[in-house]
């Protein structure tokens, strides 16, 4: 650390480039049994690797459920509507449609962008980011890394929808005037948003920069 | 990697663990997990989709797409998915999205139609439609057939496909009050509902399609008689006022009402659809019927106010026939106006038993035998007046021996029966000849000698008085006439006591007269 100025320089040390594993639980640095690319902490006992493991699998395995679970999210009603005029099963789509009016309109778009945008958002994310480690990309790592902490950041208020939707669910019971009840598109929806955060908890960040290193070292 | 960096102090090594077999993770099962979640959802999706279907409306006022339910016996089985115009643009075209397994219901002769508010007469209906919107009412056919695009019905049908009963068809001139849902009514219980009503092709009558609810459907026989049971039925007729209701809802809405006569034979049970007459009323529909009704003609020079198609003919009062049709006859030449009546007489009524007829007598001669035999011994058609209220006149046929000869000229179709003029004619022709004589009077005259009469009578009465006057005096007591006429009296009085002493002696001494007294003569 004191010998190079930049923090980033090329030359930078990291622990995987000194050969040591960062327990995540004590941050002690351990160095591998010979041979061996995982352990266990000497001082805490959690389980140390480099990287954490299995990072691209899971996380591809969270974002394809979740990218599955999206399509019956927004195809299946969210929420029906039991009123003396029948029942009225409202997809997200046909909510937002519904909202839509001069004055409502703000409205719409909280629910346009909540519910459908930044669902879909955190699934493009979350692909791109590791089809470009997949692809060992050096490109624009900082941005990455800003755009991961982005969505896991959102990840936790992601669930705020389906609160809204449940409680709704539950306070109208007008019976036998109005009632509402959730539809199956919710528990979907409520995977969608469980998976994405899932896969951003499996994906292990540092594996962004980890071919920048790669290549540096080759370079240098 | 670069092994041992002297910046790092050395670091310990982490303790080893059993390599981990396999290079698929477990977490793989989740996204199978949700695609199997998602297939489940869509294959159930798909497999509770139902068929496709299309109705035509005429309008589609109330429906909506996506929001318009088919309704069966209040079950929701689909929803309208779209709604357009039909190319001719003279109909809606709307597609329905049923439920699964509807395609037994979707049969050649299954009828939709839209289910919105209705109020008609008796029938208050759809009223959940008021908040709900409109809905697809549907009724299941019996055909085998199976389809796919129907033709909705204008209005909806009254009797659901379910309910046992009968239909019957009615003929009738008029329509009345009736409409869809009008109630049938058999000894003022109320047992069916009129289903359906269109006019016969030409126009000339209507035929009132009625649906009979089961038991009461047995009781309809081939002899049974329906009648308008519309609200109160007041008629003004020749016999007087008479009103005829069946039930307070009839009063309001209006019904038919049927009955059996109790002399009437009894019949099995008319068959579905068989056909009725509607009568106007009861009193119609249980007027005996005519056995052999013939058309005649009456002629007649009255005035024929208050005489309508369907008065009474009656014989002595005895009702044989009706007047079907009243027109009017000028001679241009001459000036005289006649009106010719038609009239249905009813021989048999007078007597003439068809069953009666020898064989290979014909009933046409025999009743002609009648006909000019009655003429022959003096009847008569002529107006009468049957309520002086209403004035209304009915052509009464009755025994008139002093009227001049007449014959029926059978020449003429309808034969001509003769007449004579009403007494009402008669009675007016009267009233004017007195009135005309009346007019004759010279009032004015007789009004003036009138007035010097009484001037004069005036005078005679003064002077009359002032002689009664002069009487009185006369015949005070203190006057002296009256004294006079005492002391006269008197003297009479005196006179005739005097008589009676001789006569007294006369009777005893009758020899008196020839020998005077005795005492005197000697």
């Amino acid at each position: 650390m004191s010998a190079v100025a930049p923090a980033a320089g090329p030359s930078a040390p990291t622990a995987l480039r000194l050969g040591l594993q960062s327990c995540e639980h004590c941050g002690l640095l351990s160095r591998p049994a010979p041979g061996a690319r995982e352990g266990s902490c000497p001082r805490c006992g959690h389980e140390v690797s480099f990287r954490k493991r299995d990072s691209l699998q899971r996380c591809w395995a969270c974002l394809i459920a979740a990218a599955v679970c999206y399509l019956p999210a927004n195809l299946l009603p969210v929420l029906t509507t039991t009123t003396a005029a029948g029942a009225e099963p409202d997809t997200i789509l046909q909510g937002v449609v519904l909202l839509w009016s001069p004055t409502g309109w703000p409205l719409s778009l909280i629910v346009l962008v909540a519910s459908i945008l930044i669902p879909s958002g955190k699934i493009l994310a979350l692909g791109y980011i590791l089809i470009s480690v997949q692809r060992r990309s050096i490109a624009a790592g900082a941005p990455r890394t800003r755009l991961y902490r982005i969505v896991k950041f959102i990840g936790r208020w992601s669930m705020v929808d389906v609160f809204v939707d449940t409680f709704t669910a539950a306070l109208v019971q007008l019976q036998p005037l109005m009632s509402v009840e959730p539809g199956p598109g919710l528990v979907f929806f409520a995977a969608v948003v469980v998976m994405t955060m899932l896969a951003v908890e499996c994906f292990d960040p540092r594996l962004i920069w980890d071919s920048t290193s790669a290549s540096e070292v080759r370079d240098g | 990697m670069v092994d041992g960096d002297p910046a790092i102090p050395s670091a310990p090594r982490s303790r080893t663990v059993a390599p981990r077999r396999g290079r698929l993770s477990p977490i793989w099962i989740l996204p199978l997990v949700a695609a199997a979640a998602g297939i489940w959802v869509a294959v159930t999706r798909i497999l509770s989709e139902g068929p496709t279907i299309t109705i035509v409306f005429h309008s589609a006022e109330g429906l909506e797409a996506g929001k318009t339910k088919i309704h069966y016996n209040g079950v929701e089985i689909g929803t309208l998915s779209s709604i357009r115009l039909s190319d001719d643009h003279q109909s809606a075209i709307a597609s329905a999205q049923m439920a699964p397994r509807t395609e037994d219901f979707l049969l050649e002769d299954t009828q939709f139609w839209i289910v919105s508010p209705r109020i008609s007469g008796a029938n208050v209906s759809g009223l959940s439609t008021l908040i709900s919107g409109s809905y697809i009412g549907m009724q299941i056919g019996a055909s085998k057939k199976s389809r796919r695009a129907f033709v909705a019905l204008e209005t909806p049908p009254v009797v659901s496909g379910d309910a046992q009963g009968r239909f019957f068809l009615l003929k009738t001139a008029t329509l009345g009050s009736l409409d869809t849902g009008t109630p049938i009514f058999f000894r003022r219980l109320e047992v069916g509902e009129v289903a359906a009503y269109a006019l016969d092709p030409g126009g000339s009558s209507l035929t009132v399609k009625v649906f009979v609810n089961a038991p009461y459907d047995q009781y309809v026989n081939p002899n049974t008689r329906f009648w308008h049971a519309s609200g109160i039925d007041v008629s003004l007729t020749a016999s007087g006022l008479s009103v005829q209701t069946q039930s307070a809802l009839s009063v309001l809405v209006g019904g038919i009402a049927f009955e059996t006569a109790a002399t009437a034979p009894v019949l099995p049970a008319a068959e579905a659809n068989a056909t009725f007459t509607l009568f106007e009323n009861r009193a119609d529909a249980f007027k005996p019927a005519a056995h052999d009704p013939q058309t005649y003609r009456v002629v007649f020079s009255d005035a024929v106010r208050g005489l309508s198609p369907g008065a009474p003919v009656e014989f002595r009062g005895i009702p044989i026939g009706e007047v079907v049709e009243i027109n009017a006859d000028v001679d241009v030449r001459t000036f005289q106006f006649e009106v010719p009546v038609t009239i249905v007489l009813d021989a048999t009524r007078l007597g003439v038993k068809i069953r009666d007829l020898a064989p290979g007598q014909d009933l046409a001669d025999v009743r002609r035998q009648l006909i000019d035999g009655l003429i022959a011994h003096g009847v008569r058609a002529q107006l009468r007046s049957g309520n002086l209220v209403t004035g209304s006149l009915y052509v009464a046929f009755d025994f008139f021996p002093d009227a001049p000869a007449a014959q029926v000229d059978w020449s003429t179709s309808p034969p001509r029966l003769p007449t004579l003029p009403g007494e009402i004619q008669q009675l007016e022709a009267r009233v004017a000849s007195i009135i005309k004589k009346i007019d004759e009077l010279p009032l004015q005259a007789i009004g003036q000698d009138l007035r010097k009469t009484i001037a004069e009578l005036d005078r005679t009465l003064a002077s009359a008085r002032g002689t009664l006057d002069s009487a009185d005096a006369l015949i005070q007591p203190d006057s002296v006439l009256g004294a006079e006429l005492g002391t006269t009296l008197d003297e009479v009085n005196r006179a005739a006591r005097g008589l009676r002493v001789l006569l007294d002696y006369l009777e005893r001494h009758p020899e008196a007269l020839l020998r005077g007294k005795p005492g005197e003569g000697k």
